[in-house]
């Protein structure tokens, strides 16, 4: 029993209440968001640091036993999806200071900026499908409203499609859970587990597994639900862009991870066969996709479709060392994706446009942003030494393994094109001279002020740690791994050992 | 009961998908609601009808005596209906700003975030 795990939703929590409080004085709420964001990392840095060191944090709201209380769980892969969202969370609200307009801050962007924070960290750390569901909607009321806020027409138009496609992803989530509720008779995962471990219902089960496929696929952008995130992704202010980017696909493969190493691992030969096939068919058209487009954000949206795919194919694997594979890959893609939305957005700022022809020559004016531009890029394409490889070679050789030889062969071609694309971003907007009619760069500014490249320089940093070190990280990924192949280590530290029962 | 109820599930699932394939954005979120309700009508039907009783341990009693009905899928019910509701309450502003905005109701001709230029 620990309250600590409670934190991360806590903080938040409170930090946009107090945000509400203080909508009339902008310096304030300023200093109060990052202030909040700034405590969520070191709160999530602590749980990182306490689950890493006494195992499996549970905590039973009011005392009430599993299952029949509210649980929340932090096992390792949630207290590093909790740390993630702390260290995305404050760059973002750092760059949100020098790139969020004067209007959108006045109609409470910084409050529902921490709300969707909360829903994040409250899906990462629930023991409890209804409440991953409930978190799940925090969440996108939270999006809905940062992505259509301010009220352009493409943002508009993306937030349907957002949307549609979002509340679909409900709609099949939540008759799901009812339907295992009915057979099941709990919802605590761990309960869950066990009663899966026990085979109830084995002829519905795999229909289950497919809805929850489905929902969380939405969720995720997985092949073939992914088309409302390169339709919506890149409408919104840059900050919002990144952090969606970051973080909200993210959460639907942590929960695609949940429920398929918790719960749905009966018939493992069907779903995570189905898996597999939807992770190499997911980074093939992500990256063709991305290979068609000549709009900076549209470019990396496309990206996150494909990078989702080397994350699940972890999981479609099922062995150790494919799921090491995928929370590595999950550490370093939440860093690398943010920041190159990031930059994105400076070279908007200093270009004056999204769209990659009315760029160019930054690297005559900005030679230090381009070299940082460089490390995420690069990192993304699996440059050694920079993070991205170190994921790529481990889902690489679990892949092989596992005798996956398809799978792990798109995931290399994969890899190539991916770096086509960085190169294609890094010579159209840095590299090839300015183009000379200038009618686009009206609005172009020639400083970056340091709220902006301040929060970049801080994600490269992670990055190039995580690479150089990614010894100790990858010895983390592996025991988060290890406690996902062994469902009863979380079934014991919810239930009590033994189970309830 | 549990038959009729299926039926009307299986009714609002069909007539929400049916609505959301339209192309008018009107249709497209009372397809939604629909959608949601079907869930919902479902959670409560799985979860297994009992007329009568009340989940609640009479006094002098140590258990509960059958028939009472589960009262965890109706609790579900009720925080999903909730959600919905402000789910739906946003969608409905949604379109209609973006109706101000594009001047149709026609989801196909909603094709600026794929990089078509304003009709």
């Amino acid at each position: 029993m620990s309250s600590f795990v409670v934190l991360p939703i806590l903080v938040p929590l409170g930090t946009a209440i107090v945000c509400l409080f203080t909508q009339r004085r902008r310096a304030l709420q300023r200093a109060v968001s990052v202030a909040g964001a700034a405590l969520l990392l070191a709160v999530s840095a602590g749980l990182l640091a306490r689950v890493s060191s006494e195992g499996i944090q549970v905590m039973r709201a009011g005392a009430w036993p599993a299952p029949f209380g509210i649980t929340l769980v932090a096992d390792l892969l949630a207290a590093i999806m909790v740390l993630l969202t702390g260290i995305t969370g404050l760059a973002v609200a750092v760059y949100s200071l020098g790139s969020i307009d004067e209007r959108r801050e006045a109609h409470g962007y910084h409050t529902l900026y921490h709300v969707l924070l909360m829903g994040v960290c409250g899906a990462f750390l629930t023991g409890d499908l209804f409440n991953l569901y409930v978190s799940f909607e925090v969440m996108l009321m939270a999006s809905f409203v940062l992505l259509a806020l301010g009220g352009e027409r493409a943002q508009l138009e993306g937030g349907v499609k957002y949307v549609t496609l979002n509340l679909l992803s409900s709609a099949v989530f939540l008759a799901a859970v009812g339907v295992l509720y009915g057979i099941a008779g709990t919802l605590n995962m761990a309960d869950l587990a066990r009663a899966a471990s026990l085979g109830i219902a084995p002829d519905l089960v795999p229909v289950l597994a497919v809805l929850f496929l489905v929902a969380f696929g939405i969720k995720a952008a997985l092949f073939p639900f992914f088309f409302w995130l390169p339709a919506s992704y890149h409408t919104p202010p840059i900050a919002v862009s990144a952090v969606f980017a970051g973080l909200l696909t993210k959460v639907g493969v942590y929960a695609l991870i949940r429920a398929f190493t918790l719960i749905f691992i009966g018939d493992s030969a069907f779903t995570h066969g189905l898996i597999l096939i939807a992770a190499a068919l997911t980074m093939v058209t992500g990256v063709l996709g991305a290979a068609a487009q000549m709009e900076f954000r549209r470019v990396l949206s496309f990206h996150i479709v494909s990078q989702i795919g080397y994350m699940v194919m972890g999981l479609g694997l099922l062995t150790p060392l494919g799921l090491a594979g995928s929370v590595f890959y999950l550490m370093h893609h939440i860093v690398v994706k943010t920041n190159l939305f990031l930059v994105g957005g400076i070279v908007r700022r200093l270009g004056g446009s999204d769209h990659l022809k009315d760029l160019g020559g930054l690297y005559r004016s900005q030679p230090f942003l381009a070299l940082v531009f460089l490390v995420p890029a690069f990192s993304l394409a699996g440059i050694p030494p920079l993070s991205g490889f170190w994921g790529k070679m481990v889902l690489v050789k679990a892949g092989l393994e596992a005798e996956a030889w398809g799978v792990t062969a798109v995931a290399l071609g994969v890899s190539l094109l991916t770096l086509y694309s960085m190169t294609k971003l890094w010579n159209e907007a840095f590299w090839k001279p300015a183009p000379t009619d200038g009618g686009a760069g009206a609005e172009a500014t020639a400083s970056v002020p340091l709220t902006l490249l301040g929060p970049v320089l801080g994600l490269a940093a992670v990055t190039v740690a995580v690479g150089l070190g990614a010894g100790p990280v990858f010895d983390l990924a592996s025991r988060a791994a290890a406690q996902l192949s062994d469902p009863s280590q979380y079934v014991a530290a919810v239930l009590g050992p033994g189970g309830l029962r | 009961m549990t038959l009729v109820l299926a039926i009307v599930i299986g009714l609002l699932y069909a007539a929400g998908l049916y609505l959301v394939m339209r192309r008018s954005m009107v249709k497209l979120i009372f397809g939604l609601a629909l959608l949601g309700h079907a869930a919902n009508l479902l959670i409560f039907t799985v979860g297994g009808l009992v007329r009568g009783g009340t989940p609640i341990v009479a006094p002098g009693q140590e258990s509960l005596l059958p028939p009472y009905p589960d009262p965890v899928p109706e609790a579900l019910v009720l925080t999903a209906i909730v959600i919905g509701f402000a789910v739906q309450a946003f969608a409905l502003v949604l379109i209609k700003r973006a109706h101000q905005e594009t001047g149709t109701d026609d989801l196909d001709s909603l094709r600026c975030t794929d990089g078509a230029p304003p009709p």
